[in-house]
């Protein structure tokens, strides 16, 4: 009855309940936080706009971005995973979600910053619908814990059009 | 060799009735396993609604040994979740971001384009030879919850077999010494 092996189970038993316990109210406390992220995105230039060979319209633009996500921040996030993807409808598609730009924050210090970059991922429709297109640029983001449950929200920027012409 | 003789020896020493009890209470305990398991396949929707993170693709937000808990509902797929998905002709699933995202206007299809957070281009070259997108059907299910570590016990037993043999002793012998210590 009071062997070793018996109290180290008891012991290892107890340990491992506290253990998940104490994850689940840490994953819990995270709903008690209620961001309030703020950001802005500007073209500067669309770089070029051209048809691809295999028909598809391809633009190279280069952007402006600023946010502040220290909100987001609690004890229990690892860290943040940040995008903006531009949305738009097509007559073929319903909703076309390209990413252009990511970046992961690793803490609270790097959550407010302005970056001036050009489109990391390769901005190209699934078909030659981009010119004069109406396209809204969303801000994602994706808190991903020490541990529990994920958060993902985004800011929607609307208002962006591409140049009638290809350049 | 002498750990099954001494076991062999035990339950002999035993009478029906408790061998029985034994046997029991060893049955629930692989039962209740296979129970969770089941249940939470029903509730997640997902064939396999907890999976280890193997590669080092996702970090620093997936580290190898983490696991994630998945759920796959009817929600449409949306560019930013982590998706689980399979391709054609590679065993193992993979645990990616998804970065694009084009769905029909009539049927609602889905095209799907992923990339792990710490690879440098997209997974185009992970899918099957000539495939571009991900189709709804390749993707089993998306990451919704993270815990850290645990995975690891199931990296070592895939990796070092021994131990699992070494395992599934102690829990025998345990269930028996448990039971007739009491």
């Amino acid at each position: 009855m009071h062997s070793f092996g018996y109290r180290a189970n008891a012991l290892i038993t107890f340990a491992v309940t506290i253990l998940a316990l104490m994850c689940a109210i840490a994953s819990l406390s995270d709903n008690l936080n209620s961001p309030s992220p703020s950001s802005q995105v500007q073209v500067l230039n669309i770089n070029w706009f051209q048809k691809q060979p295999n028909g598809n319209d391809e633009v190279s633009m280069t952007l402006n971005i600023s946010a502040d996500l220290q909100s987001m921040f609690t004890w229990n996030t690892k860290q943040v995973f940040v995008f903006i993807a531009a949305e738009y409808e097509t007559p073929k598609n319903a909703l076309n979600q390209v990413s252009l730009w990511d970046g992961i924050i690793p803490s609270k210090e790097h959550a407010k910053f302005w970056i001036h970059t050009t489109n990391k991922y390769r901005f190209t429709d699934q078909g030659s619908n981009l010119r004069g297109k109406e396209f809204n640029l969303t801000l994602h983001w994706h808190v991903m814990p020490k541990t529990g449950k994920m958060f993902a929200d985004k800011i929607v920027m609307s208002g962006f059009r591409l140049p009638d012409e290809y350049r | 060799m002498g750990w099954i003789g001494e076991t062999v020896d035990s339950i002999k020493s035993l009478q029906i009735r408790q061998v029985l009890t034994q046997a029991v209470s060893l049955g629930m305990i692989v039962t209740s396993a296979l129970i969770i398991w089941k249940a939470l396949m029903c509730v997640t929707g997902s064939e396999s609604p907890v999976v280890v993170v193997l590669s080092g693709s996702m970090e620093p937000g997936f580290k190898r040994g983490d696991i994630l808990f998945l759920h796959m509902s009817k929600d449409p797929i949306r560019a930013g979740e982590i998706v689980v998905f399979n391709v054609d002709g590679r065993e193992i699933p993979i645990v990616h971001r998804v970065i694009k995202v084009h769905e029909r206007q009539d049927t609602g299809e889905v095209d799907v384009l992923t990339k792990g957070d710490n690879n440098y281009g997209d997974d185009r070259l992970l899918y099957a030879h000539g495939q571009l997108w991900l189709q709804r059907h390749h993707i089993m299910g998306r990451a919704v919850g993270f815990l850290p570590y645990v995975g690891w016990v199931t990296i070592i037993m895939t990796e070092k077999p021994i131990i699992k043999v070494w395992l599934f002793k102690t829990v025998v012998w345990y269930t028996i010494k448990i039971h007739s210590a009491s």
